[in-house]
């Protein structure tokens, strides 16, 4: 065991010009939080509305929900930041194409695309879940007081389903961050990329990774908090949310 | 659209995609299935235990792995798994290890986190009467658990157990960042050599598709196969 420690080595320039490695370190933390907080919007937009789409009564509308999931579900993330980086822009007409390539920063657009896309459908199969999980009765009831299909989910189920599914949520938006360090392999200098640039230049292998561990591991925490702090603004009085018990972590 | 493409490209490697790629990617799934779905029942036992300090050690490591991305845990493991080695076979400079016996190391240690969350719902689902029925049967806490409350816990867990196994099939892509020939690293040799990316891409992501669809499937019938009827 000849490892040479150095914790000093945070304060260094790093030869990439963008100040201090630690400089470098929040910077690639900036890109992360950026492409997951941009991927989450789109993920929650689409998420709700595909999700939403799989619970109605008419089948071929359910069953586009339910190929939609299938298909982000089956192939792997890494495959699918291939597939939106090389393989979108040669298949679009080719001006459009060859714009996209020359976009400043494809990577971070590409990214967030593709993360934003990933993310919904599984988004999709909590809401989904969330809504089957309420009492057939309230969708009765919803018909029965007049409400038209869409005034029911508006009113009644998604209102509810949502406050169920807060606990999930939070796991996809603690997943989000995570997964947004394969965009690495497109080129995004994200916190993982950044962790592994600075491991490379300085050597100091072990103090960048404890660093960065410790950066996702407050930022997972915060989140948590967030989450928590924000279910309980939400709850309604005397409605018992399922998921109260923080099991998850 | 597809004219000036030559999908020829997949017939000159399938061999070596499907007999050098997959046939990595399905030995480490496997591997880290057995070892994770192990190591992860035995974190589950700890993280359930009456010691305090067992229990905390346990809970410490499932949410730090939880917590950071698999990524960078493969960059840790592959870098760390040379000094452990070294420590443990006493050695002076860190021990040279395989690409595939980090991999292997790596992903036991990270699904493993996953599967003991698994496998402690399976446990807390086993009414405790059982638990106690064992002890007053005269079995100590192993055999209780070994011959009462595993089993069930399993047969129980099967159907999540299976999907966990999914994501890690998909997840085991990732080891592409060290440069291993697994089947997206095959494809993507493949496809920088004769410079055909999008046809070796979409024939990865067509794969992909058709054999996590197919276990997808699979997993529901076992789960209508396997519930208990209470």
């Amino acid at each position: 065991m000849n490892y040479h420690w150095n914790w000093k080595i945070f304060w260094e320039d790093a030869p990439d010009g963008g100040g201090t490695y630690l400089d470098t370190l929040f910077s690639g933390l900036g890109y992360t939080l950026a492409t997951a907080g941009l991927a989450w919007i789109i993920a929650l937009a689409l998420g709700i509305l595909i999700g939403t789409l799989r619970t109605m009564p008419n089948k071929t509308v359910a069953r586009i929900g339910g190929a939609y999931v299938e298909l982000f579900r089956n192939i792997p993330l890494l495959v699918q930041m291939f597939l939106w980086y090389f393989v979108m822009p040669e298949l679009l007409p080719v001006g459009l194409g060859d714009w996209i390539k020359s976009l400043p920063n494809a990577p971070f657009i590409t990214a967030v695309l593709c993360l934003g896309f990933f993310t919904s459908s599984r988004i999709a199969v909590q809401v989904s879940a969330g809504i089957h999980s309420l009492p057939r009765g309230q969708t009765m009831a919803g018909t029965a007081l007049g409400l038209t299909l869409p005034q029911t989910y508006r009113y009644v189920l998604l209102p509810m389903a949502f406050r169920i599914i807060i606990p999930s949520l939070t796991n996809e938006f603690a997943a989000i961050i995570k997964n947004s360090s394969v965009a690495l392999t497109i080129g995004l200098l994200e916190l993982t990329a950044r962790t592994r640039s600075m491991s490379e230049f300085s050597f100091q292998t072990f103090e960048a990774f404890s660093a960065a561990t410790l950066i996702y591991l407050v930022v997972s925490i915060i989140a948590i908090i967030a989450a928590h702090l924000l279910e309980k603004a939400l709850a309604v009085p005397g409605f018992i949310t399922s998921g109260t018990a923080s099991g998850g972590h | 659209m597809f004219s000036n493409f030559d999908f020829d490209v997949i017939a000159r490697s399938w061999h070596y995609l499907f007999f050098t790629g997959m046939a990595f990617t399905l030995k480490l799934t496997v591997i880290a299935m057995v070892g994770g779905t192990l190591l992860g029942t035995l974190l589950a036992m700890m993280r359930l235990s009456s010691h305090k300090a067992i229990s905390l050690l346990a809970t410490g490591y499932v949410n730090l792995m939880r917590s950071i991305p698999l990524l960078l845990v493969i960059f840790w493991f592959y870098f760390l798994v040379p000094y452990i080695g070294a420590w443990i076979t006493g050695a002076d400079v860190p021990v040279q290890v395989g690409a595939f016996s980090s991999c292997v190391i790596t992903f036991i240690m990270f699904e493993a986190a996953y599967y003991c969350e698994i496998m402690r719902a399976g446990i807390q689902s086993i009414p405790r009467g059982q638990i106690w029925a064992g002890y007053a049967m005269g079995m100590n806490y192993w055999q209780t658990m070994a011959y009462v409350v595993l089993p069930q816990a399993f047969r129980n867990m099967i159907p999540v157990l299976l999907t966990q196994t999914i994501v890690l099939f998909q997840d085991v892509s990732l080891v592409y960042v060290l440069s291993i020939t697994d089947f997206v690293g095959a494809a993507s040799k493949i496809a920088q050599r004769d410079g055909r990316l999008v046809e070796m891409y979409l024939f990865v992501a067509v794969v992909y598709f058709v054999l996590c669809l197919a276990l997808s499937q699979g997993v529901k019938l076992i789960h209508k196969k396997v519930a208990i009827i209470r």
